[in-house]
């Protein structure tokens, strides 16, 4: 009998390749076939290539503009995406606008591409708000902090659009963290006993804060969905193509009454948590680096190389199509996408006291009116002054 | 021919959740045993068959799944209304609720409403076992967003119901379970009402006694015992407990000048001290005596042989309103500026 340690937990699961893990796109950019993947990228042309290369650009400058401006004061806080570009562009792409999302916090690419403005997304991390959208102009519900909390909300609302007959279904991001939850495990369960038109996104990044996927799975996660009765797919996270066939897979599985469906996307994520977290502590250099080299973008462009040589003389991507064109026109969207956000952050105000006591009540509260009635007296004791300008608590 | 027929409070519920079925059909009711039983008091009965298993859905045996759910169909533009078998099986909910069901409206700057209506069958009497018979509602008051009531009549457990449907913030609605088979007139026409209103329901002049859900009926048992000894009850119904009508309240203490109030749920953090503290800040010039609470023990739900102990009845709650009038009561004795006792070891000394 070898010494088997009971609190050690196993040293992870075996990353990319592995014969269940469905890549279209190698690292080094090759296509492989895929029988399963390969029917959902028939209309796929060098210039779609191209707008998922620009998509995946434009959000990681987003991701890395906010990064700096949270280090500059601007905002509270950010969780950074860097590393699941292709995880969220992918995902997102497979999307019809009347579909429904419920994000996680870290789905900011996502918001993006559902139509969020950007300062929308700031203002929420800037902490002026906790709106940084409206759901219904965008089909994407606020971000949720609860970890997985947002699975069941994107159950029950694809059991409203099985009563509507609607032809729209959801999708629910969550990370590897979430699967551990409780309510994870029930949405599985409501979902697979409803049959509703829903599918369940899993950015596996492999870190939860600080604790690594093995300490959530003993098996991939892709695995479990299957004792619910939901089948699931273990996807690249990081090929972009990989995840927008899945998603589209699964959405028009769900769309045609076949019921809920599960993605793993192996990813990583390069950052840390939040702007707040240290990830140096808990994870070691060679293994970012190691996933450094699958990286998302770099991949795209690997392909694109050697790709476009054949395409663009006369292909449907168009006449002088090349990857330095693509890169260009990508780098060009992210630099105004990163000008309108700097430039729109001055025009973003704080908002007043009377916001505190806004929208906690659809109908009238007579004691909340009270406390807002009081408050207002209160202040207005300070008649003329600015209200900000009061000390602040420890400044007295 | 009347519209007013003598049902049991229960089946007045089952009444008015037939009502809201009808009246809107993006009314879904959702729950535990709700549908081909009917529910385990039977609240449901009939309800599933008359509206179909889209209107009237039995679930899986998770209340997190079900409260979360709920929250989705609510986004998806419907009307969730969620049983919750009994109270002490809130708590694995509890983190949809007041995280999700109370925060979604101000979340979303308005963008998006949560009217949902959450079922509890609460309170004790019924010689259940543990987590059956539990007073939360002091979790949910305590909790922005939310809307909780408690009806203690038949007619309105009808009113109550129809109006927590129709409402468009989350409402908690606590039935008062050993009330169930109380019987009582109720108007099936009664015109939809708003929630909020406070009730009169015994009209006093000596001490302002203010209760719900099922001491209602307890504390008006108490007041006609009191008027046999010269002693005018007046008894306000609270139907409300988030908000709270203070304005009822108030003008009652304002004339009476005693306030005693009754709940089932544990003293410390409960309702009757937020109602103690508001009554006393408003109305400190008006009271004769201090706010008085008569409330169930800082303990877990006893077992059955002993719950009539913990929950207040008409004795317990005379003891209170002769406190407040001065009249000997069993505090009297009880030194309220005696040192607390020092703390005896295990080995029975007494540690300094």
């Amino acid at each position: 009998m070898g010494s088997v340690s009971l609190n050690t937990p196993p040293t992870g699961m075996p990353h990319v390749p592995e014969p269940d893990l469905h890549q279209v796109l190698t690292p080094e950019g090759h296509r492989r076939p895929d029988h399963d993947l390969d029917p959902w990228l028939e209309d796929l042309t060098p210039r779609r290539l191209a707008e998922l290369h620009r998509d995946m650009v434009v959000i990681r400058r987003l991701d890395t503009e906010c990064t700096h401006l949270q280090r500059q004061g601007e905002l509270a806080l950010w969780p950074p995406l860097l590393g699941q570009e292709a995880a969220q562009v992918g995902s997102a792409a497979a999307l019809h606008a009347e579909d429904f999302v419920f994000p996680s916090y870290r789905e900011n690419g996502v918001a993006y591409l559902r139509g969020v403005d950007p300062l929308g997304l700031v203002r929420l991390w800037r902490g002026s708000t906790y709106a940084g959208w409206d759901p219904r102009e965008v089909n994407l519900a606020a971000q949720q902090i609860i970890i997985g909390a947002q699975s069941l909300h994107a159950v029950g609302h694809a059991m409203g659009q099985q009563r509507d007959a609607s032809t729209a279904v959801t999708l629910a991001y969550f990370g590897d963290g979430a699967t551990s939850q409780g309510d994870v495990n029930e949405a599985m369960v409501f979902a697979a006993s409803f049959h509703a038109p829903v599918v369940f996104l899993c950015q596996n990044n492999q870190w939860a804060i600080s604790e690594p996927v093995s300490l959530q799975a003993r098996r991939h996660i892709a695995d479990r969905p299957w004792g619910f009765g939901i089948p699931a797919m273990r996807v690249d996270g990081n090929d972009v193509l990989a995840v927008m066939a899945a998603t589209r897979r699964a959405l028009e599985r769900a769309r045609n009454g076949g019921g809920p469906t599960f993605i793993e996307a192996v990813t990583y994520r390069m950052g840390p948590h939040t702007t707040a977290d240290d990830p140096t502590r808990y994870r070691s250099a060679e293994e970012v680096e190691a996933w450094r080299a699958k990286d998302p973008i770099d991949r795209v462009e690997a392909h694109l190389a050697a790709l476009l040589p054949e395409a663009s003389p006369d292909g449907d991507a168009g006449p002088g199509l090349t990857v330095e064109a693509v890169r260009e026109e990508s780098g060009r969207a992210a630099d105004e996408m990163a000008a309108r956000l700097r430039a729109g952050l001055a025009e973003i105000t704080d908002p007043g006291p009377e916001a505190l006591f806004e929208h906690v009540y659809a109908e009238p509260h007579h004691e909340l009116e009270r406390q807002r009635e009081h408050y207002r007296l209160y202040l207005a004791q300070f008649d003329g002054e600015q209200l900000d300008a009061r000390p602040r608590e420890g400044s007295r | 021919m009347s519209a007013t027929q003598d049902l049991a409070f229960g089946k007045a519920i089952t009444a008015g959740l037939r009502a809201a079925l009808a009246a809107d059909e993006k009314v879904v009711l959702m729950g535990e045993d709700i549908g081909t039983l009917g529910g385990v008091f039977r609240i449901t009965d009939g309800l599933m068959e008359e509206f179909g298993r889209d209107r009237v859905v039995d679930t899986p045996l998770a209340e997190s799944g079900i409260m979360g759910t709920a929250v989705g169909l609510a986004y998806a533009g419907y009307r969730p209304v969620v049983e919750i078998q009994f109270d002490g099986f809130v708590y694995p909910s509890f983190d949809q609720i007041v995280s999700q069901v109370a925060k979604t409206h101000f979340r979303t700057g308005g963008a998006v409403r949560m009217p949902l209506t959450i079922r509890i069958p609460f309170g004790g009497g019924i010689g259940s076992p543990e987590h059956h018979s539990e007073s939360p509602e002091a979790y949910f008051v305590h909790t922005a967003g939310l809307r909780v009531v408690s009806p203690s009549t038949p007619q309105e457990g009808f009113d109550l119901i129809r109006a927590a449907i129709a409402s468009d913030d989350p409402v908690v609605y606590l039935e008062p379970k050993r009330r169930y088979h109380d019987r009582g007139p109720v108007d099936l026409a009664a015109p939809l009402r708003p929630l909020g209103p406070a009730a009169t329901a015994a009209p006093g002049t000596d001490v302002t006694l203010v209760a719900y859900g099922p001491l209602v009926r307890t504390c008006l048992q108490a007041a006609e015992a009191a008027a046999a000894e010269g002693i005018s009850i007046e008894v306000i119904d609270l139907r409300s407990l988030a908000p709270v009508d203070y304005g009822l309240i108030e003008a009652s203490v304002r004339r009476t000048g005693r306030l005693v109030v009754a709940h089932e749920a544990g003293r410390t953090g409960g309702l009757g001290a937020e109602i103690a503290a508001t009554v006393t800040e408003r109305c400190f010039h008006w009271l004769e005596h201090a706010p008085v609470r008569v409330t169930g023990f800082d303990i877990p739900y006893p077992p059955a042989k002993l719950e009539h102990h913990h929950v207040p009845d008409l004795d317990r709650i005379l003891d209170g309103v002769d406190w407040v009038l001065g009249r000997p009561n069993s505090l009297d004795s009880l030194d309220p500026f005696a040192p607390p006792r020092p703390l005896a070891a295990a080995d029975g000394t007494e540690r300094a």
